[in-house]
């Protein structure tokens, strides 16, 4: 049926469709994406939900309904098939069929009959005898249950379809067609959310998710619909006692489970039960599967390092994952917003003499902070520095949206794997007194490495020098660079002289932040004499590439995660859905119906035994397989030379 | 059944059923290899569960069954076996694929991956030259050589198997976990299939063109293993430790391997045709009814197995992710694939469609076998994400 090739093609590019396209996303993400325009048409046409639209039912529902005809058309056909032997052969018809041969023995008929009838029945063949005016007609066939094949697979359709619909719960798509459940957007408190986006406990089918942080219960789940959710209610509280997750030595999660308590709504215990990945609890028709797993809110406790001029002294910071904060950072407000944290990160590892494809870089946080404007920058702080290129740096990412990558702040550790010496640094570029300072002894060593002696030229080059540190901390070396072109543009200094003049102004900067730098060392207690020990040089260079970077990093504080205690949240999934047995049942028809149709191949025979008039016996041999007529040839020819041997015995073979 | 050629003597013809004509070395054979399972059974029944002795037990007696039906598997399972039980033998820690000779030139997974790509591409070249030879000689060695690289390949994943569990007891796990494994697989299982049909329908004709798409899979293979560093055994994470995969992953793959040897088969039907009858071509190759009673064939057990396999994995969706089907694009893509096949077969079946343009479809169906196979784990993303690149 040309119409079932294309309905099946149909529901194929139906398919492709929804894998195109990310389902089911926040509708935020698609506007992002597409632009308004278009996300408006894409959402009219159903295309961030396709496999729920009602386009794609609508071809689902072609493809049962055509199927059901089908079915319906030739099923009798089938059957008839199956029953009938088909005894109104004739010699005519007989010899039209590809495979026949004809002989004349010199048996008897009856022999002759015998022999066939012998043969084809040890084959397995069922036989009919008819006797007729012109002989006796032996119709044989073997394999019909191939018939049931087709019948069972294309029931089997029908039947997977209707307990699809069952669990895709059309009155629930009704009532939110009609308006009378809305879907809810916001992230409300259960209590909270409106009786629209409610759903009673009765609801017949549903899959959902809840988190459950560690010694919390819930005793409703959510599912996701288009661009928010409903919240489903259960008949039965879940308390998850603990969440266990084990680790294998890369890092990778190895297994995690929750130890749960179900409790019936008046609070009478029910059952203890341990929920695995690939091991559900089913309770009552309802599936509750450990589906993910996250923070639970998790104490941290954090130290904050100002990274604006007069932002003060280091400070603690404690709070709570999921909640916020006020921070004050010398009078920058700003709003923090703990969003996570993560025990384990695996990131790809780069050390070549390991093994491991992964390794495991310790404890992460992720926050936002928000300013009074509601513009907010998101960041990620791993609590351990990490090692890169044999050197040690915090890492601290920082992005403007969820749909871009995280871009890092690698802040040098120093020796004592702290990011102290780089705060003192930084504390000491913000220090006019000690800028003044490390900018006159730059200046005149600057001057005296170009061998210009005029001291008079010291304080002008020696208040640049302080110029530019300070648009170093407000706008990186490029914004100094700038700097510096604007000023030999104010000078009207002439293109060939621009160059000397560029090295000049970079090489006094640089000899600034070194007398910074050794200030900071030997502050710290490692007063250097001389040239600088190639980790301090790293470190310089590190260090001023972070400062440079600060001004897009777009905070005013550093934090530091120094102490935590870890909250787990468990994430279940709860699914209620009757018709799976009527799947799984349709399932068992289709592999059968398939397995039938494609290798149990339904063969007739037929042999006409007629009387000659010199004696003999004429026969009539022909057979037909639908399936496979290249390989009947050779079973057709095999059945025919066995009769042959059979007749040529001399005593009979029965 | 199996036909042969010989006359039929008497006594078979009394005893026409399979279980009659076996020969001693037909129950040797198979008494060998369940007393093999017995003893894993016990053995190892410290690390297997219910479902996994059923799984053990079913796999030797589908295995017996293949081997009394086609009788080469009797040797290549048995050789396989042998050069398995010898490697594990020989590698009592991860350390003696370094030292041993045996292991480190032949038996270690690696090595014996590697073996299998050169003989995969060599057989390919010889099948293409024995299509214009005069003599026998070329083809009977290609085919010799797609069996030793199929052996190679089957004999590495079962030495890696034992190699996961060297790493540790908790790591160790059937190597079909990740992209480099199944790709493994694919070639194995594809290179057997082409041979059950080469010895059943004596073509050898059609050995290059099936050899090339798993040339090309061995290519594709060596670029991921040297440059993704892909070939490490990686312990699996919490979704993949079920028994579920030992049988969906391997009838999905015999499903995958049938459908690119019906596209195979159908590229030399249309070359055949394109040379026009008469031409040298048209002569070497088998008939087209024959090619495409092949293809038929092909399509026909693919899509019965890949039916099997899409549903033992929304069987296994429903245990582990909580329902049968999630319209995740791994799953969306398998339905299309589903989809196509079956258009195909009712093409055949109710149009009575043959020949080219069902050639053509064939073709255009490794396409989207390959999207889903490779493409989805490539381009898109979501829950069955574990093969990434």
């Amino acid at each position: 049926m040309n119409l079932a090739v294309t309905l099946l093609v149909a529901v194929a590019i139906a398919s492709v469709i929804g894998t195109c396209l990310k389902q089911g996303q926040p509708y935020p993400n698609y506007v992002i994406k597409f632009g308004p325009f278009w996300f408006q048409v894409f959402r009219d046409l159903g295309l961030y939900d396709v496999y729920g639209s009602g386009w794609f039912l609508f071809i689902m529902t072609f493809l049962v309904a055509s199927t059901s005809v089908c079915l319906f058309r030739n099923t009798p056909t089938m059957i008839k098939e199956m029953t009938r032997f088909r005894d109104h052969v004739t010699k005519v018809s007989l010899r039209a069929l590809k495979n026949h041969r004809e002989d004349a023995l010199d048996k008897a008929p009856e022999e002759v009959e015998a022999a066939v009838t012998r043969t084809l029945r040890s084959h397995g063949y069922a036989l009919r005898r008819k006797e007729r005016t012109d002989g006796v007609v032996l119709s044989a066939m073997n394999g019909r249950i191939n018939r049931m094949g087709y019948i069972l697979s294309h029931l089997a359709i029908i039947v997977i379809c209707v307990g699809g619909v069952i669990n895709g719960n059309l009155p629930l798509k009704y009532e939110l067609w009609t308006g009378q459940k809305k879907v809810a957007t916001q992230d409300l408190a259960a209590s909270q959310v409106p009786e629209q986006s409610r759903l009673p406990v009765s609801t017949s089918s549903f899959r959902g998710t809840v988190n459950i942080p560690e010694g919390s219960s819930a005793n409703v789940v959510f599912l996701p619909i288009r661009d928010g959710y409903l919240m489903q209610q259960l008949p039965f509280t879940i308390k998850v006692n603990k969440f266990s997750i084990e680790h294998y030595p890369s890092g990778q999660p190895k297994s995690f489970d929750s130890k749960v308590t179900l409790y019936q709504p008046d609070g009478k215990k029910i059952e203890d039960a341990v929920i695995r990945v690939n091991h559900p609890l089913i309770y009552n028709g309802y599936s509750i599967f450990q589906s993910s797993f996250g923070d639970g809110g998790s104490h941290l406790v954090m130290k904050a390092w100002p990274l604006t001029a007069g932002g003060g002294k280091p400070f603690a910071v404690k709070g709570d994952v999921f909640s916020h904060l006020p921070l004050n950072v010398g009078g920058v407000h700003r709003r923090l917003e703990l969003t996570n944290f993560q025990f384990f990160n695996v990131r790809p590892n780069n050390d070549p003499n390991s093994k491991h494809k992964f390794r495991n870089i310790g404890p992460s946080f992720t926050y936002k902070l928000r300013k009074a404007s509601g513009e907010a920058l998101e960041y990620k702080n791993y609590m351990y520095p990490i090692k890169m290129d044999g050197h040690w740096y915090y890492l601290s990412g920082v992005r403007s949206s969820p749909a871009q990558d995280f871009r890092y702040l690698h802040i040098p550790a120093d020796s004592k794997g702290s990011p102290v010496r780089f705060m003192h640094f930084l504390d000491a570029m913000k220090n006019p007194a000690l800028v003044r300072q490390a900018a006159k002894l730059a200046a005149s060593e600057s001057l005296g490495v170009v061998g210009i002696k005029e001291a008079v030229l010291t304080p002008r080059v020696a208040q640049t020098a302080e110029e530019m540190v300070g648009t170093l901390l407000k706008s990186g070396f490029r914004g100094v660079a700038q700097e510096t072109r604007a000023r030999m543009d104010d000078g009207n200094i002439p293109q060939d002289r621009r160059p000397a003049l560029e090295n000049f102004a970079r090489l006094v900067l640089e000899r600034t932040l070194a007398e910074l730098y050794r200030h900071v060392l030997s502050e710290e207690g490692q007063p250097v004499t001389g040239s600088l020990t190639s980790s301090q040089q790293a470190f310089f260079a590190d260090a001023l590439t972070a400062i440079s970077a600060l001004p897009r990093y777009g905070a005013p504080v550093f934090l530091q995660l120094t102490s935590y205690k870890q909250v787990q949240s468990s994430g279940l999934q709860i699914s209620r859905a009757p018709g799976k047995y009527i799947v799984y049942l349709g399932f068992g028809l289709l592999v059968g119906g398939v397995f039938l149709l494609f290798y149990v191949a339904h063969r007739r025979i037929w042999a006409l035994v007629t009387r000659r008039d010199d004696g003999g016996t004429g026969l009539l041999l022909a057979g037909v397989n639908q399936r496979d007529p290249l390989g009947f040839s050779r079973e057709f020819s095999r059945l025919a030379e066995e009769i042959g041997l059979r007749l040529r015995m001399k005593r009979s073979v029965d | 059944m199996a036909t042969t050629d010989h006359e039929l003597t008497l006594a078979e013809i009394d005893k026409p059923n399979l279980i009659f004509r076996l020969s001693w070395f037909d129950w040797l054979w198979a008494a060998a290899f369940l007393a093999g399972a017995a003893y894993a059974s016990v053995h190892f029944s410290h690390y297997m569960g219910y479902y996994e002795h059923i799984i053990l037990f079913g796999s030797t007696f589908a295995l017996i069954g293949l081997g009394w039906r086609w009788k080469q598997m009797r040797i290549f399972s048995l050789a396989v076996a042998l050069a398995s039980l010898f490697a594990v033998a020989r590698y009592p820690a991860l350390d003696a694929a370094n030292h041993d000779f045996w292991l480190k030139y032949f038996l270690s997974s690696q090595t014996a991956f590697m073996w299998m790509s050169a003989l995969f591409p060599a057989a390919m070249i010889l099948y293409f030259v024995s299509l214009f030879s005069r003599s026998e000689f070329p083809g009977q060695v290609a085919s010799a050589l797609t069996w030793t690289a199929a052996g190679a390949g089957f004999t590495g994943l079962l030495v890696r198997w034992w190699e996961s569990y060297l790493m540790g007891r908790d790591i160790g796990h059937i190597p079909v976990s990740d992209l480099y494994e199944v790709f493994i697989l694919f070639c194995v299982v594809t290179s057997l299939l082409y041979l059950y049909y080469e010895s059943r329908q004596r073509v050898k004709a059609l050995g290059g063109f099936v050899l090339m798409i798993i040339s090309a899979a061995v290519g594709f293979l060596l670029w991921y293993q040297f440059s993704r560093h892909a070939a490490g055994i990686e312990p699996l994470i919490p979704a993949l430790q079920s028994y579920w995969m030992k049988i969906h992953v391997p009838a999905n793959f015999i499903g995958y391997g049938a459908f690119s040897m019906a596209a195979m088969v159908g590229v030399a039907y249309l070359v055949r045709v394109h040379a026009g009858e008469g031409s040298i071509i048209a002569e070497r190759l088998p008939s087209l009814e024959q090619m495409d009673d092949i293809m038929y064939k092909a399509v026909a057990l693919g899509f019965a197995f890949f039916t099997l396999a899409t549903i033992l994995g929304a069987l296994w969706a429903a245990q582990a992710w909580g329902g049968y089907w999630s319209w995740d694009p791994k799953e969306t893509w398998a339905l299309i694939v589903w989809l196509n096949y079956a258009a195909w077969l009712h093409l055949r079946f109710t149009k009575g469609w043959r020949g080219a343009p069902m050639a053509w479809w064939a073709i255009g169906g490794l396409f989207v076998t390959s999207f889903a196979f490779l493409g989805v784990n490539i381009f898109l993303s979501g829950l069955h994400s574990y093969g990434h690149l």
